[in-house]
């Protein structure tokens, strides 16, 4: 579990706001990095051509991704979210696959680090969207923002119950927006640490042991890294689709 | 599990940590970045369907103008048509008049010539009286030896001519 540890890296004694530490760790290294690697590839795709090179293709194509996404699922409305869920959607997809990078094989002492496999970061982007969604909902429509919970065609003799089962799915949302990916990412690294040391205690006990148990395990691992190249896409996708639905709550409520 | 563990150590620092650098995504990257790669995304589309349309205007035009350039040919067609009947029309009728001028002049020349004629017939007619009384005449005169009287003799000549 060691991969998940936070490490201050500088500013561990002195560096304080508000009485708290804001120590800067590995976790705001790769956050640093995410950023800086995210930045780098929207700055080469704004070249403004008529006719698109591949770099510039690439980011109009996340960002094109992006606006029809919240096209499909919001309305014209939705365009003037496409800023916070490109961020929101780039920033996790970027911090997703850097932690999967395997820096260990360069023998040196870097280590990568997943950011979003933090619940405390999952959570503070769930509970940014969660806001955002109630802001847009009692800003656009007030009080009548209550009547998401009844939905179209609840029948009379039902209104004691629906609202309060709709209540509490819509309260769940911000921890099911952040648990999920703090789980998918952290039980994905910690499967590959497993079977990573199924190889190693395996054929350490023996040619035997070493063939029957670590050879199957490393295949496993091939398959399952590739697996979770596809959950880090597959996980920024579905934060920043479930974000759009709920801000398609918000603008249009049913 | 450490970030459980570590939890009350660490919350602040991810926090402020990931608000600062997700702010900076969202400021600098979100708001200022990505509309203008979607606004050059927005130009090139304009611009193809400006172009579109503009060849689609152009397309229009060729039609109009070959529709425009057919009716037109077709009009100068048929002005030719009746300006070269109208021509046919106006030669023959020039030639119908030139005809019939000379075919005037022709009779009034006939005329003249006949009326010529006829007076050259009587001027010779009267000289051959004149000479056939004279020649009467000296004949009788020969033949008869007497003299006749000029006035008798053509008298008598004038009956033999003219029955």
């Amino acid at each position: 579990m060691h991969q998940f540890t936070i490490r201050p890296l500088f500013g561990t004694d002195h560096w304080a706001l508000l009485g708290h530490n804001i120590a800067f760790t590995n976790s705001a290294l790769w956050m640093a990095i995410a950023v800086t690697a995210l930045w780098f590839f929207v700055f080469g795709g704004m070249k403004h051509e008529l006719v698109p090179g591949r770099w510039q293709m690439a980011v109009e194509s996340m960002t094109g991704f992006i606006d029809n996404l919240l096209a499909a699922n919001v309305g014209p409305a939705g365009r003037k979210y496409v800023p916070y869920i490109f961020s929101l959607f780039m920033f996790i997809l970027f911090c997703n696959v850097l932690g999967l990078i395997p820096l260990g094989l360069l023998g040196g002492k870097a280590q990568p680090f997943t950011v979003t496999s933090h619940f405390t970061v999952t959570g503070v982007l769930a509970i940014l969207s969660f806001s955002i969604v109630l802001v847009v909902g009692f800003a656009r429509h007030g009080f009548h923002f209550f009547s998401l919970f009844v939905p179209h065609g609840t029948p009379i003799w039902l209104l004691w119950l629906i609202p309060v089962v709709e209540l509490i799915s819509f309260l769940v949302r911000p921890f099911s927006l952040a648990l999920r990916l703090f789980v998918a990412m952290m039980a994905g690294h910690v499967l590959l640490e497993v079977l990573s040391s199924f190889v190693i205690t395996s054929t350490q006990s023996g040619a035997l042991w070493g063939t029957v148990v670590g050879l199957p395990s490393f295949l496993l691992m091939i398959a399952i890294c590739a697996l979770e190249i596809l959950v880090a896409g597959i996980q920024a996708y579905v934060f920043a689709l479930l974000t759009s639905l709920y801000l398609n709550d918000a603008e249009n409520l049913h | 599990m450490p970030q459980i563990a570590q939890l009350a150590d660490t919350y602040a620092s991810q926090i402020f940590w990931l608000v600062l650098f997700f702010g900076f995504t969202f400021l600098v990257i979100g708001r200022h970045m990505v509309p203008k790669v979607m606004a050059t995304v927005e130009a090139r589309e304009r611009q193809i369907g400006s172009d579109l349309a503009a060849a689609e205007a152009a397309r229009k035009a060729a039609d109009a103008a070959e529709k425009d350039w057919a009716a037109q040919s077709a009009r100068q067609r048929a002005e030719a048509h009746a300006l070269i009947a109208s021509a046919k029309v106006d030669a023959a009728r020039a030639t119908e008049a030139g005809l019939a001028v000379a075919g005037r002049t022709i009779d009034g020349r006939l005329a003249e010539a006949d009326a010529r004629i006829a007076a050259a017939r009587d001027s010779a007619r009267a000289e051959i009286e004149t000479v056939a009384s004279e020649a009467a005449g000296a004949i009788v005169t020969r033949l008869a030896g007497i003299s006749v009287d000029a006035g008798a003799a053509q008298a008598a000549v004038k009956e033999v001519l003219h029955g």
